[in-house]
């Protein structure tokens, strides 16, 4: 065991900890120590290569289907330098103003969280896509929209010199993604925080973190670990976890902060998904250009949005019910397919929940709710209509038997996708956006932090990620996080002298 | 993995990807290559699982039709898939989930497959398509 000692640790290099990070290393001037510890491998544009496999199992954990303890929901979340930011498509919206105020946390008003957003939408180069870089998989999102009586709006999007590879969830083999890895950690690097990658934090106990640094294996993608492999304890005077809302409160849970904390842990969801697709008559660009342009919003009216994507072969073939002939010859109609991917707007009920096992490794327990079901099946209607209205000749629905509704049956779609056929453990259930778990709130029964982040009744402890979440933030959440965080670091800034003394007065 | 039941593997594969009975020796070492990568992280109860899973879909037409699985034609073992993809009980349509799952990953991951499905995405992109 390897000892060290910092002023600052922060876990996790996401839009949660990258953020932090950029924000606490102007401290390093004034002599404050500052390290960020990555479970994941660095890993460069040039080693993107857009195989499927390959890269989600380089970047993701799990390799991008992190099972719920039913199995009937897939997670998808990365560990790499650069978090989850590297494989989003960097979509960027800010929260709506109705969400943040029924969230109901003490000090968080939606003005901060928007003001916060648009320093981040400046930051990461926030744009909207010119109309000569959408390919037809996204315009004819926006024409059977506007068919179908429904407004699309466009994802501003952080993207620069996109060559339109389509392969944002795979790691862009561009670097055209704006995201942690490409601006605040490289900020932060510069300005003195030192960054360890592979680095798995085990335990937090009080004041100092335990972890485990990994060897690069034969084969593996990445640069090596910046520490030699082994075992390490950190001692901070401030310890802020960015983990991820799977991430944090299983390291939170493992070191026993669950016994004083009985909402930690609680809370969890994640807008669960399906991957919708139709097949036009005619061969559309769909596998070429930025894979999510467009977006319509139908939380409120229906507990659903709407985004247009565009998935690999292996990640379709699953997500499309059955198989057999009818399977394959869906599959064989890829360069005339058109995707739409259904979110729910699931909300944080009893149960939902992040655990450990045994060994400390995380748990989640989700159960899809009738809600949640009722949520993706007005999706897929609203979804089929679309592409109907689009000009597709069939239409793939989870939730309809058969699940391949043909044009002629355009007009049934509202009696044939129904609730009833939608069975847990046959249709495909997926998620990316993973939130709740060590809510903000007003107190230790029913929250974990502060309205800035500070674990109730330790000062020291810090939480700057989507497991802040108090509920679903019913858009993409990358960009609120980066608000959140913003938050954390300011209040590591003005607690700084209690929590650094006179050397964190001076950096302050 | 798959070494004690690759018959009835490789028969269950072929009835969730039709185009998996015309593959070759070579074509099936990279199905099952990738599926063995896959499951090479994953606790060895899974594997032990799969097993399980797949000798349970050999017999199970021995009730029906009095054959196991492998001896069984192409529409009949379509038919005993279906059935299982909608029993009952969960566990069991989780296992087929997942068994088609990992067939999906071994097949359709290969480069060869991309190419047959005219899946042509590129990291120049546009560029690539002039």
């Amino acid at each position: 065991m390897t000892n060290r000692e910092y002023d600052i640790v922060i876990i996790g290099s996401g839009a949660g900890g990258g953020t932090v990070a950029a924000e606490l290393s102007q401290m390093t001037k004034g002599g404050i120590r500052v390290l960020l510890l990555e479970q994941g491998p660095r890993v460069s544009p040039e080693e993107m290569t857009g195989r499927e496999v390959e890269m989600a199992r380089a970047l993701y954990a799990d390799d991008g289907a992190f099972l719920t303890s039913k199995g009937t929901v897939s997670l998808a979340f990365a560990r790499a330098y650069g978090g989850s930011t590297l494989v989003y498509t960097g979509t960027s919206l800010v929260a709506p103003e109705r969400v943040i105020r029924s969230w109901g946390v003490s000090g968080l008003t939606s003005a901060d969280v928007a003001r916060r957003s648009a320093k981040y939408l400046v930051q990461n180069e926030v744009h909207l896509l010119p109309p000569e870089e959408l390919n037809e998989n996204n315009r004819l999102f926006v024409t059977g929209c506007r068919s179908a009586g429904f407004r699309a709006e466009q994802f501003p999007v952080n993207v620069r010199g996109c060559k339109g590879s389509s392969m944002c969830n795979l790691g862009c083999p561009n670097g055209a993604k704006l995201g942690t890895n490409a601006v605040q950690l490289p900020f932060a690097e510069r300005h003195g925080v030192e960054v360890v990658t592979r680095a798995e934090v085990r335990r937090i106990e009080e004041r100092a973190v335990h972890l485990r640094v990994r060897d690069k294996q034969p084969g593996e993608k990445g640069a090596p670990g910046e520490w030699a492999a082994g075992e390490y304890r950190v001692r901070a005077k401030v310890i802020v976890c960015a983990g991820g809302a799977i991430g944090t409160p299983a390291l939170l849970l493992r070191s026993g902060f669950g016994r004083h904390m009985p909402a930690l842990g609680a809370g969890f969801t994640c807008h669960p998904a399906h991957i919708l697709l139709a097949e036009h008559a005619r061969a559309i660009t769909n596998d070429v250009g930025h894979p999510k342009s467009f977006y319509l919003d139908r939380a409120v009216e229906e507990g659903f949005v709407l985004e247009t994507c565009m998935y690999f072969p292996f990640t379709t073939a699953k997500n499309l019910t059955g198989f057999g002939a009818p399977h394959s010859a869906l599959m064989r109609a890829f360069p005339r397919l058109q995707m739409i991917l259904a979110l729910a707007c699931d909300r944080a009920v009893p149960g939902n929940r992040v655990t450990v096992d045994k060994e400390g490794e995380p748990v989640v327990h989700y159960e899809l709710t009738p809600r949640v079901v009722s949520s993706l099946v007005r999706a897929t209607r609203a979804a089929s209509r679309i592409f109907f209205a689009a000009g597709a000749r069939r239409v793939h629905a989870p939730s309809a038997h058969p699940p391949l509704i043909d044009a002629k049956d355009a007009q049934c779609v509202d009696e044939l996708i129904d609730a009833r056929h939608f069975r847990a453990g046959k249709v495909s259930v997926s998620a990316a956006h993973l939130m709740g778990g060590a809510a903000m709130g007003a107190g230790r029964r029913s929250s974990v932090t502060d309205g800035w982040g500070r674990v109730h009744g330790l000062p020291w402890l810090r939480v700057a990620d989507a497991s802040l979440f108090p509920d679903s933030l019913e858009i993409n959440p990358y960009v609120t996080i980066m608000a959140l965080a913003d938050r954390v670091a300011e209040a590591v800034r003005v607690d700084a002298p209690a929590l650094l003394g006179a050397r964190g007065a001076g950096a302050a | 993995m798959f070494h004690p039941v690759r018959d009835a593997f490789r028969a269950i594969a072929a009835a969730v990807v039709p185009e998996a009975a015309r593959m070759d020796s070579a074509a099936w070492a990279d199905v099952e290559g990738l599926i063995e990568d896959a499951l090479a992280t994953r606790p060895a109860l899974v594997r032990g699982q799969l097993r399980l899973l797949v000798r349970v879909i050999d017999v199970l037409p021995m009730l029906r039709y009095g054959r196991r699985f492998t001896a069984l034609d192409a529409e009949r073992r379509t038919r005993v898939l279906e059935w299982v993809q909608n029993a009952p009980l969960r566990l069991l349509r989780r296992g087929l989930w997942g068994l088609r799952t990992l067939i999906m990953l071994g097949y359709y991951a290969r480069p060869a497959a991309a190419v047959e499905i005219g899946y042509r995405a590129h990291p120049n992109g546009w560029e690539a398509r002039v």
